[in-house]
């Protein structure tokens, strides 16, 4: 198998203005060429489009508005981790030596209907995410004693870190006070303990060993994969207080890089909700099980932030497609050491995870410089 | 609407059987998820097992586990504080575009 590194990537700002999908795309992939020297549309064997638009062929019109003519244009949906396993099938094309370059563009509108799987009949009337995650917490609460102060850290912590990015959604940050006095959603869960879905494009580009040199002096490579999918509803969740395709998915991400949860510099993880951070630091195996919340209560208090430095899906939204994306480039930046004042001091390695669903599937990558 | 829409909407929480391994399949579906065998409609228990609740205002809802297989979300209802493991009676299911649970804790259920 072929190395895969990362060449290059564009991003638009996180907003709610009205654009069109087609146009929110194109916006990330300007970027890409800006960014990659030498790079032609001519270079470009693969365009894979992330979303859970309803807008069809978006992978031949990007590429169309784009001027490439790949050789291979499709869509992979996953709903919010459509971003990852698109890297993944884009990995997968360089890999086998069916492709040499491919582009990846992630987008979403606010209004997507990826927000809510409604196959899952057995979720019965409490369709919306909130219900799983209020479930999540009361386990979590049950189990480990995890309380609101705890969850209202991840929050504070999250929005603090998204005012060193200037692709958020929030203009402003939230403190711990407000976040613990904000609109009640259920008995556990706070309007400001959920990511907002938004508008978003995040594109990536990856090109093999054999040709990465020609469009960067500073690739990254993608060492570690891992994907596992439990099922496609909620109540196929054994134990409501873990997130079991987390750890194993990390697990075999781990195992493919040899790498360990302790060579982990800088983490993008998949914060949809507060107690998702706790759980996802626990699963990832970043904390001891049940630890994940005095984890967090260190990093807030010493102002750490290793753990989702571009302020994670609360504090920089959540436009579905394009977050594992976005995740992918803010591991990549960091590990170029371009991340400005969010930039971890010698970050060598990252992890990024990306879920779906209440976790019934996650991707977890692992990159190194 | 299918089958079990209909049925849910009558007030009657069917699942399908595996004719040939006897697994029940949820949700619903033509085939045994284990052994892909045929499968026909059978009647659940209305007895269920709490596993994990929450409040959304003074409605309840929580996940519950039907003969030991089926888990659903729906409304929990009880005039005394719930306990995890508790034995809860489907009082009423529905459908209108979704499927709608409603279970209610079973010494209150004894007391009416």
């Amino acid at each position: 198998m072929k190395k895969v590194g990362i060449a290059s990537s564009g991003m638009t700002k996180f907003t709610k203005d009205d654009i069109s999908i087609e146009s929110l795309m194109v916006a990330s992939v300007k970027p890409i060429f800006d960014g990659a020297k030498n790079l032609t549309q001519k270079d470009i064997d693969v365009v894979l489009t992330s979303t859970n638009s309803n807008e069809k062929y978006l992978a031949n019109i990007v590429s169309e508005l784009s001027g490439i003519s790949p050789k291979t244009a499709h869509s992979v949906e996953s709903l919010c981790n459509s971003g990852t396993n698109c890297i993944v099938s884009a990995y997968a094309y360089i890999s086998s030596g069916l492709a040499d370059v491919a582009l990846v563009v992630g987008a979403e509108k606010n209004d997507s209907p990826g927000r809510v799987l409604n196959w899952d009949m057995s979720r019965g009337q409490y369709g919306h995410p909130i219900y799983w995650s209020s479930l999540f917490t009361s386990s979590h609460i049950r189990k480990y004693g995890t309380t609101m102060e705890d969850l209202a850290r991840v929050s504070a912590k999250n929005h603090r870190n998204a005012l060193n990015n200037p692709y958020s959604y929030f203009k402003h940050s939230y403190s711990f006070e407000e976040i613990m006095n904000s609109e009640t959603l259920t008995d556990n869960v706070r309007l400001l303990d959920c990511s907002m879905t938004c508008n978003g494009s995040a594109s990536i580009l990856l090109a093999s060993e054999d040709v990465i040199n020609k469009f960067t002096d500073k690739p990254i490579w993608i060492k570690g994969i891992g994907q596992k999918s439990i099922s496609a509803g909620f109540t196929k969740n054994n134990d409501l207080a873990s997130m079991r395709s987390t750890s194993l998915a990390s697990s075999d991400a781990y195992q493919l890089s040899h790498v360990s949860p302790s060579d982990i510099d800088v983490v993008e993880l998949h914060d949809a909700f507060s107690i998702c951070e706790i759980m996802a630091l626990e699963d990832l195996g970043l904390a001891e099980k049940g630890k994940g919340s005095i984890y967090v209560k260190n990093l807030y208090e010493t102002n750490d932030n290793r753990i989702n430095p571009r302020g994670g899906l609360i504090g920089a939204g959540h436009p579905l497609g394009a977050t594992g994306i976005a995740q992918t480039i803010e591991a990549y930046q960091q590990l170029q050491g371009l991340s400005g004042k969010r930039q971890i001091e010698r970050a060598k390695t990252a992890l990024v995870h990306n879920m779906s669903a209440a976790a019934t599937s996650s991707t977890v990558l692992i990159l190194q410089s | 609407m299918n089958r079990f829409e209909l049925e849910l909407k009558n007030n009657n929480f069917i699942c399908s059987e595996c004719l040939r391994c006897k697994k029940l399949v949820w949700p619903p579906s033509d085939y045994c998820d284990k052994c892909f065998g045929n499968v026909t409609w059978r009647q659940i228990s209305k007895i269920a097992i709490l596993l994990e609740y929450s409040y959304k205002g003074n409605e309840c809802f929580g996940i519950v586990e039907l003969e030991g297989q089926i888990r659903v979300i729906g409304a929990i209802q009880s005039s005394s504080k719930l306990q995890i493991g508790q034995q809860l009676i489907l009082k009423k299911c529905d459908y209108d575009g979704k499927a709608k649970f409603v279970f209610e804790l079973q010494e209150d259920t004894k007391s009416i």
